[in-house]
């Protein structure tokens, strides 16, 4: 296949970047987007070019760490993957693909199509967490029942890898997908049930700190989402938000 | 409470909430309107009640104006901050793959809507006030039908009506089952909600179209 790339290029954080052209040949189906990526990079670097520099870890879905913009949408035209499970099969021969990094104001550009994704660990930090007393006494989780049903949905939600693709794909780049995913992992557990008030009131502030846009309920997040994160969770925070707020 | 009024939830809320309230009200104007097409003495009795009842007067259209103010600011507040949070645009957006043009084009159709609402205080809420206020005149509860079909004789206003009311629908169609999803309800219930949305943002337009295209085609000759 031959392809035509029109990629982001930005050499630092404060540099104005501009799109280049690439001309890919000889790429097969069977490769994976971020191999055709490696390709040409190496190609590049032959040439004495600076490679492009782009986020990938452990290649198999579960990091979240790629994060391109692929022809307008996170992590490309295919549904619940990430940009390292997408194969150049998607694509047909001649085609134009853009790629440009997630763009949010609280995901600043790094280099290239690399993003700081910090405001995430920020949010989390904020209290994306349980306390749990680690001296040796510590519960065993198994011990607690727990309906089955409230065990799925938590499950789901912690399923969530942070890769920021519904920042990406939000036409007001909200968080909330990401936050409400969080939230509602232990919202729905016991042990998360002691913190719950001044969980979702902590990370909801730093979300908003962080200069996130407003959820407007389009769902193009949930449709972005690798895992299938549902909007359910945004419902689930809201509630525990009002209801936070309100016990003050 | 500061950080409360801050947040994004509680603004989303606060939307929710006038617009569900606007909502409720689009019923209750559609409702008299409609009896002008069926009874016009009806129609009378019920807008002289609406222009001279206290309650209604004094308490409940502060109320709806102080909605409508709400709901305005509140949207314009929401879009500017949303607007900030991508300050570099993307060359290419494929916004239309992963969420319906109603969903996204919101601040396009409440704008218009808005615009709308322009002509429809000065069509009619400002004539009541200038009516009763300023001019000073008795109340006669048998001019509401003439002066609201007289309103409809121009065929540019009509028109107006049409594609108003059409943006309308298409506002409706996504913020009535949305809001309650900014309230927090997503459970067994959103399947119907969102189908009564649907038969709302297409029955309560649809009906005032049609009081405005009747009225248009059907002039007071005498």
């Amino acid at each position: 296949m031959k392809i035509y790339l029109k990629i982001w290029r930005q050499k630092d954080a404060s540099s104005k970047g501009k799109i280049v052209d690439y001309t890919m040949d000889g790429i097969e189906g069977d490769m994976s987007f971020l191999e055709m990526l490696d390709i040409l990079n190496e190609d590049l670097i032959s040439k004495g070019e600076v490679p492009i520099e782009f986020d990938h870890d452990c290649r198999e879905g579960i990091c979240g760490t790629c994060s391109l913009q692929i022809n307008g949408r996170p992590h490309g035209p295919d549904r619940l993957i990430t940009v390292c499970q997408l194969h150049m099969r998607s694509f047909k021969d001649g085609d134009t693909i853009v790629i440009e990094p997630f763009r949010a104001k609280a995901f600043p550009v790094i280099k290239d199509l690399i993003v700081d994704r910090n405001a995430f660990e920020r949010i989390q930090q904020a209290g994306g967490f349980i306390s749990v007393n680690t001296s040796g006494k510590t519960v065993d989780a198994n011990n607690i029942p727990i309906r089955k049903e409230n065990a799925d949905k938590a499950f789901n939600a912690a399923a969530c890898i942070g890769c920021g693709a519904c920042v990406a794909a939000c036409k007001n780049a909200s968080a909330m997908l990401f936050t409400s995913a969080k939230v509602s992992q232990f919202a729905l557990l016991p042990q998360g049930r002691v913190e719950a008030t001044e969980r979702v009131q902590n990370m909801v502030r730093q979300m908003d700190l962080e200069g996130f846009g407003n959820c407007t309920n389009t769902g193009a997040c949930e449709i972005e989402c690798p895992k299938g994160i549902s909007l359910e969770n945004i419902a689930r925070m809201n509630r525990e938000y009002l209801s936070a707020s309100i016990k003050g | 409470m500061s950080s409360l009024i801050k947040s994004s939830i509680a603004r989303k809320v606060v939307m929710a909430l006038s617009g569900l309230f606007l909502v409720l009200f689009l019923a209750l104007h559609v409702t008299i309107n409609f009896t002008s097409v069926i009874s016009p003495d009806t129609f009378n009795q019920w807008s002289h009640f609406m222009g001279y009842n206290g309650l209604v007067q004094y308490i409940m259209q502060p109320i709806l104006i102080l909605g409508v103010i709400v709901h305005f600011v509140m949207g314009i507040v929401l879009e500017f901050q949303n607007m900030g949070a991508r300050t570099i645009k993307y060359t290419k957006f494929n916004g239309a793959a992963n969420a319906p043009w109603v969903s996204r084009n919101m601040i396009i159709t409440g704008l218009v809507v808005l615009a709308f609402l322009g002509l429809h205080f000065y069509d009619f809420w400002i004539h009541e006030m200038t009516y009763k206020y300023i001019e000073v005149n008795p109340e006669d509860p048998t001019r509401y039908y003439r002066e609201t079909v007289e309103k409809f004789a121009p065929i540019w206003r009509t028109v107006i009506y049409v594609i108003s009311f059409a943006l309308l629908s298409l506002h409706l169609w996504h913020g009535f089952a949305s809001s309650f999803q900014s309230m927090g309800v997503n459970n067994k219930y959103t399947p119907s909600i969102k189908s009564f949305t649907k038969i709302y943002a297409i029955v309560i337009p649809l009906v005032f179209v049609f009081i405005a295209i009747y009225h248009h085609l059907n002039p007071i000759t005498h």
